[in-house]
């Protein structure tokens, strides 16, 4: 599933799986077309929650404020938050990888003497690829959330951190439907289709031994998790079950209960244009004794996987803000073209080609920071004000410039090739040579004409630029312009 | 975008090395919307370029290399005008970064709030007014993303070709988006480079447009070369030229 993990001996950085992963998806006309559709809908759904630019620009500066103070005070906020969890009921897990955090919840699971686990969304259960560690122990495991069910039937990884079965239609999901439940009727139809899901998940929530899911916020100063979805699946499946464990990355603690309304409004708007989801679930305890429903025990597993570190560099840091809007995926030229599963890598799109290279480290998957053409437009949009573009130039310098080996990110200066780095040193010394330089413009405006028709991979679609017959600065010695 | 002073008597002029080699006549263009306006124009001998390439490719002490030499060539207070407004960005914006720490850091810093993309200084200081004098035209245009994003002078541009009155201005679909040029993007993944310009070369030929016109060269040499290859008689061009050539 993860190809960025494979053959990263012969292929440093994982640039020649990439190239054939992109030139994969651009070979299908109608995925590249469904991502088309559905990212030309969901940018105008966003823009439409923003029509007052000081509003938005107010908005984004106080949900960056709020995401630095957690990063800021990450440590002491941790354990207040185990702390007010623990004295809420709920217990809490320190996973340092995704062995440790599967290992967990499947020791969870086994004391509960748990069979079947129906699961809401979550990311960090992609990262930790928990589907696979607790199929292999036996454990069914069904995804509760339509798009991820789809995906589970379909048996793909998630093309997008918000919607995972973007890159299907409604023709796709119906014949995956027919495949799967040929005893439920054919249907093309979006309602009748989501009614066939319902009535199957149904029975799979009724009889679940456990429910599993993501948070998107852990509010320290509560005990708080946080987790909004539109399908009710994540509030049935963190209540039906009589055991709920909940699993998240350490960044996503915030201080306090206040810090909550403008990060949901950020994140709402900007994941799907909504001025808030459907179902906004505030989890705080296990059932109580006099509580009708709700599960007899909540466990959080808080997974570090790297997070420590990348916390640690100075300029990169600043990835952590995230809250997994997926607005910087949204608006990104390059994933629109190709989509998510391009990108080899659990998070797709911007914030994946910047997180992913840390987390997996630059010899694995550097190469996504080459998969940007610095356009800026995932910067503009980014709720929490990540400044996507210069952290994505940042690690092209990270991976092709030697420092200590003890540096946060893995793979320091691994990806410089002598060939690319002559180059630069050649580019240097002619563009700071004047006479050198003066003499090139000459000979390429006087050769013009010797101007090779072909120039590797640009003219595969383009003509070839032709240098003119005299230079600008001759243009304008010609002109009487001085020229000191 | 910096202090607008009051119309200075002189500027410094960057022509960039793209425009150097490929695309003087848009460089010489600008310059002679300066000149006309009554502002002393200086090309200064020794420049070349700004550093973006090598910066965005991760080699930035090459980058700093090649930005240090044309830094040397503007010791005087005066605006730097640029005809690109991603090479103008590069000085704005990532001078600061690059220089940091360095010995000439301050000349850089001062640099950087002196620098003026082209269309900004026509627009927010010299408030040129132009009467064009061509025939009935439709031209669409292409902001590049460092005109967006990075000088946020795409506005100006608007402004400048909104004062044509034969000009009529088109939208093309998905206008907003990246061409896919991007530097040595296009160079290391050539086959997504190819497919963002793509879609933009259909949008821009369902525009119905004659003309392509941008603040960018290195957007009109992707996009032109493209739509030569594709059959097309849209003629590409810096809006400097274009500018000049229905004024004059």
């Amino acid at each position: 599933m993860n190809d960025t993990r494979q053959d990263t001996g012969r292929d440093p950085g994982g640039y020649r799986a990439l190239h054939e992963r992109i030139h994969d998806a651009l070979g299908k006309p109608q995925v590249r077309d469904n991502f088309r559709r559905a990212m030309d809908g969901i940018r105008a759904h966003r823009a439409a929650q923003f029509p007052d630019p000081a509003y938005l620009a107010d908005l984004r500066a106080r949900a960056h404020a709020i995401r630095q103070h957690s990063l800021d005070a990450l440590p002491e906020l941790l354990e207040h938050l185990e702390q007010k969890l623990t004295e809420n009921g709920i217990r809490v897990h320190w996973a340092e990888d995704a062995a440790q955090a599967n290992a967990i919840i499947l020791e969870l699971l086994r004391t509960a003497g748990a069979h079947s686990v129906i699961k809401g969304k979550s990311m960090v259960s992609e990262e930790i690829e928990l589907n696979a560690a607790l199929e292999k122990a036996g454990i069914e495991v069904v995804e509760s959330d339509l798009g991820e069910y789809i995906i589970q039937l379909a048996h793909e990884p998630p093309s997008h951190i918000v919607a995972p079965a973007i890159h299907k239609n409604r023709r796709d999901v119906a014949e995956l439907f027919e495949r799967f439940h040929p005893e439920l009727p054919y249907t093309e139809d979006i309602d009748r289709l989501t009614g066939n899901a319902r009535q199957v998940l149904r029975e799979k929530f009724a009889n679940a031994d456990a429910g599993i899911s993501g948070v998107n916020f852990a509010v320290a100063e509560t005990g708080t998790l946080c987790l909004v979805e539109n399908e009710g699946n994540g509030r049935l499946s963190t209540t039906l079950p009589p055991l709920h464990i909940a699993v998240t990355g350490i960044e996503k603690v915030i201080e306090r209960l206040d810090d909550l309304p403008p990060l949901l409004e950020a994140l709402t708007k900007s994941a799907t244009g909504q001025p808030i989801t459907t179902y906004v679930n505030l989890i705080s305890r296990p059932r109580q004794d006099d509580e009708l429903d709700g599960p007899e025990a909540v466990h959080l597993v808080m997974l570090d996987n790297g997070r420590s570190r990348i916390r640690e560099h100075e300029e990169l840091a600043d990835t952590l803000r995230c809250i997994r809007c997926g607005a910087c995926i949204n608006h990104c030229p390059v994933y629109v073209q190709v989509g998510g599963h391009a990108y080899g890598s659990v998070y797709p799109g911007p914030i994946g080609s910047v997180l992913e290279p840390q987390r997996l480290g630059l010899e694995q998957a550097g190469s996504l920071a080459s998969a940007c053409s610095l356009c800026g437009a995932c910067g503009e949009v980014c709720p929490v004000e990540i400044p996507l573009p210069a952290l994505i130039n940042r690690l092209r310098a990270e991976a092709v410039q030697s420092g200590p080996e003890d540096a946060p990110l893995p793979g320091r200066g691994r990806l410089r090739r002598p060939g690319e780095a002559i180059a630069w040193r050649l580019w240097r010394w002619l563009y700071t040579s004047p006479r050198a330089y003066r003499g090139f413009l000459w000979f390429a405006t006087r050769l013009r004409a010797l101007t090779p028709a072909r120039l590797g991979p640009w003219t595969r679609y383009r003509s070839a630029p032709r240098p003119a017959a005299r230079s600008l600065s001759e243009l304008a010695r010609r002109e009487g312009f001085r020229n000191e | 975008m910096p202090q607008a002073p009051l119309k200075p008597a002189s500027v410094y002029y960057f022509g960039t090395c793209l425009i150097e080699l490929l695309f003087p006549r848009a460089g010489l263009a600008g310059m002679q919307l300066l000149r006309r306006a009554g502002i002393e124009v200086i090309f200064p001998h020794g420049q070349s370029c700004c550093g973006q390439p090598a910066f965005n490719s991760g080699y930035r002490d090459e980058a700093l290399g090649v930005a240090r030499a044309l830094l040397a060539c503007f010791p005087k207070d005066i605006p730097v005008v640029v005809p690109s407004a991603s090479c103008a960005g590069m000085l704005r914006n990532h001078w600061p970064e690059l220089f940091v720490g360095e010995p000439d850091e301050a000349q850089a810093v001062a640099v950087a709030g002196r620098t003026w993309e082209l269309s900004e200084f026509l627009v927010d200081v010299l408030q040129l007014q132009l009467q064009d004098l061509g025939e009935p035209i439709r031209v669409t245009l292409h902001h590049s993303c460092s005109a967006r994003r990075e000088t946020g002078s795409a506005r100006q541009a608007e402004d400048l070709l909104g004062q044509l009155a034969n000009v009529e201005l088109l939208g093309h679909a998905h206008a907003e988006e990246c061409c896919g040029f991007g530097g040595t993007f296009a160079v290391k993944q050539p086959e997504l480079s190819a497919a963002m310009a793509q879609s933009k070369c259909e949008a821009i030929e369902a525009s119905a447009a004659q003309r392509l016109i941008s603040q960018d060269c290195g957007c009109l040499m992707n996009l032109g070369g493209m739509l030569e290859r594709r059959g097309q008689d849209i003629v590409v061009q810096h809006i400097a030229e274009f500018l000049l050539e229905r004024s004059q």
